[in-house]
């Protein structure tokens, strides 16, 4: 597969790959749906600049129903850009845009209809109550979600009576998640929805995103944490400076970015090294002093201390590396992500 | 808007009713603007009702008081200060703070928005005049209007032509220093051209016929005949209506959602 196939392949719908799937994300491998599917989103050679700034340079990526899909870069990358173009907040320069088969500049009302946004620079009357804010926007819709799961969900359950303004910023953060999903939408697009939030209350969206999406609900999420990615989304494109530089599963990106996964670990006793060469996830076996190391892929750990053990050997001093997205970035941009970020214009 | 009118919005009507709840809170919770607009031209008001020089027919002024002729004047002085401080004030904000962004994002269309300020701040409007109706009866023994019909209708179209400037202030303003700024470029000249300084009828002619074209002295004469009995002139409703046509456009016009 091309990991690095953006303006030339103009689907980029690539799926399929004998790796296994990082936990989280699902192994039937969403994005690539039965033929004939209309795709949730479909978006095919996205342009959008602001005068001289080239924001987006020829984005493509279709997101099957159901898909978490994330949309990963630095700040300034066009991840914003992107998702603001496909809901019809912005219009494009060129390309085509179509969420579940709908062109958002044509029919406006429906994409409103069936999308629930959250925007990073959303922002509300400082002196409404939580709760009215929340009516309000339920009320914007004709079969919306139960609102008190989500907001016991993301912990705002007692705030209710709180104005607006006396929220604190992860609060605030969370009432504007919760505002996404109330109208239960077909494609909820959310834009940075962890930022500001500490790691329990960010596990709670996250159970609260797979919940949203269990029932069917598509999810486009821009994010710059590598950890949300990977923990989250089915498929992750990697943005920068407004291409796609990559588009895979996350542990597919990982793994590609590595080449693959090592096993690092002290033998009870000698061993016949055919025991291990012989196992599908293994590619190569190195020496360093009394130590092996295996490299291979997959379940590479399990696999060896599995076998070994068959023989009767112990594997002591283990160390597992596993590659990551971060080192998907770092090995496709030359950068790491939060150095790229430095700088860089919101 | 321009954008936005070719959909229909699809929001079930119960949307427009909670948004108009909400803003009618924030109006309930924000009282600022309402007591400058209600409460100043009241104050007047009471102030002139209890000087005793105010209360003697005058020949200068056609035979009527000091306060009766204040009486109109304050009530277009109450109206332009809701439609040039508060009717802005929100939007802009509003757009500063990605409120109306967020808002674009959902099935109601957002001028629903706009149109839920307007009835909020017209029933801040009807409750301001009957209460300078009420006190003038009650308290400073003026009449009733004789001509309520074509007092109301004076009314409306002040309103309209009004609140049509302070919506253009909000569509064209970037900031909520630069709405204040068109608002008091705006307001000062239109109070000093509607006699609130110096009854019009006494200055030069040439001022009068310039008051004659400010939407805030044909508002007065219109609500002052009404009073008095007559059919208000074709010309000040004329231009009251001119004027919320051509700022009514104008505000649609140049409205931005961002």
């Amino acid at each position: 597969m091309d990991l690095t196939g953006s303006a030339a392949d103009p689907r980029l719908d690539v799926k399929t790959s004998g790796l296994p799937v990082a936990p989280g994300s699902s192994p039937e491998a969403r994005g690539s749906g039965p033929a004939g599917h209309t795709p949730a989103v479909e978006i095919e050679h996205l342009h959008k600049a602001y005068g001289q700034l080239v924001a987006v340079d020829d984005v493509s990526f279709s997101v099957a129903e159901g898909e978490i899909f994330g949309i990963l870069g630095p700040n300034g990358a066009g991840k914003t850009t992107t998702v603001e173009c496909a809901i019809g907040l912005r219009s494009p320069d060129s390309g085509t845009i179509r969420l579940m088969g709908i062109d958002p500049q044509a029919d406006r009302a429906k994409i409103h209809e069936i999308t629930g946004v959250q925007l990073q620079s959303g922002a509300f009357p400082a002196k409404l109550r939580v709760g009215e804010i929340i009516d309000m926007y339920r009320s914007f819709y004709r079969h919306p979600a139960d609102v008190a799961e989500l907001a016991g969900a993301l912990g705002l359950a007692g705030k209710r009576t709180s104005y607006y303004r006396s929220l604190s910023g992860g609060q605030q953060q969370r009432l504007s998640v919760v505002l996404a999903l109330i109208g239960a939408p077909k494609i909820a697009v959310l834009d940075e929805m962890t930022t500001g939030l500490d790691p329990q209350a960010r596990r709670d969206a996250w159970e609260l995103i797979e919940h949203v999406r269990d029932r069917g609900t598509t999810v486009l999420l821009v994010t710059h944490f590598m950890e949300e990615a990977e923990r989250l989304c089915d498929r992750v494109a990697l943005i920068d400076s407004g291409r796609i530089i990559a588009l895979d599963t996350p542990a597919d990106l990982a793994a590609k970015a590595r080449g693959a996964k090592t096993v690092r670990f002290l033998p009870s006793a000698p061993f016949d090294e055919s025991l291990l060469t012989g196992l599908p996830e293994v590619t190569a076996i190195e020496h360093e002093g009394h130590h092996i190391v295996v490299t291979g892929t997959g379940e590479l750990a399990t696999a060896v201390i599995v076998a070994l053990h068959a023989a009767g050997i112990e594997a002591q001093d283990v160390r597992i590396d596993t590659s990551t997205l971060e080192d998907a970035f770092v090995r496709l941009t030359g950068r790491h992500l939060h150095d790229a970020e430095e700088g860089a214009q919101p | 808007m321009t954008t936005l009118t070719r959909t229909r919005p699809r929001a079930p009507l119960g949307a427009f009713g909670s948004i108009v709840l909400n803003e009618a809170r924030l109006a309930w919770r924000q009282p600022a603007g309402w007591i400058a607009g209600a409460g100043i031209a009241l104050l007047l008001l009471v102030v002139f009702g209890e000087i005793p020089y105010f209360n003697k027919p005058s020949g200068q002024l056609g035979g009527y008081t000091a306060f009766e002729t204040y009486l109109p004047i304050l009530m277009c002085f109450s109206i332009a200060l809701i439609a040039f401080t508060y009717l802005p004030g929100p939007l802009v904000s509003y757009r500063e703070l990605g409120i109306l962004r967020r808002l674009s994002t959902t099935p109601v269309p957002a001028y629903w928005v706009l149109a839920a300020q307007m009835v909020v701040q017209a029933c801040l409007m009807a409750l301001t005049l009957a209460l300078f109706v009420s006190v003038s009866i009650l308290f400073f023994g003026i009449g009733a209007p004789e001509n309520p019909a074509a007092m109301v209708l004076a009314i409306a179209l002040c309103i309209a032509a009004l609140f049509a400037i302070g919506l253009a202030i909000a569509a064209l303003a970037r900031t909520a220093g630069a709405a204040r700024g068109l608002m008091a470029a705006a307001l000062y000249p239109m109070l000093f051209f509607s006699g609130l300084y110096y009854p019009v009828p006494l200055m030069p002619t040439v001022i009068q016929d310039i008051s004659n074209y400010t939407p805030l002295y044909a508002g007065v004469r219109a609500i002052g005949d009404s009073w008095a009995g007559q059919f208000p002139p074709a010309q000040p409703l004329l231009v009251l209506v001119g004027y919320a046509l051509v700022f009514g456009f104008l505000a649609k016009r140049f409205f931005r959602w961002e």
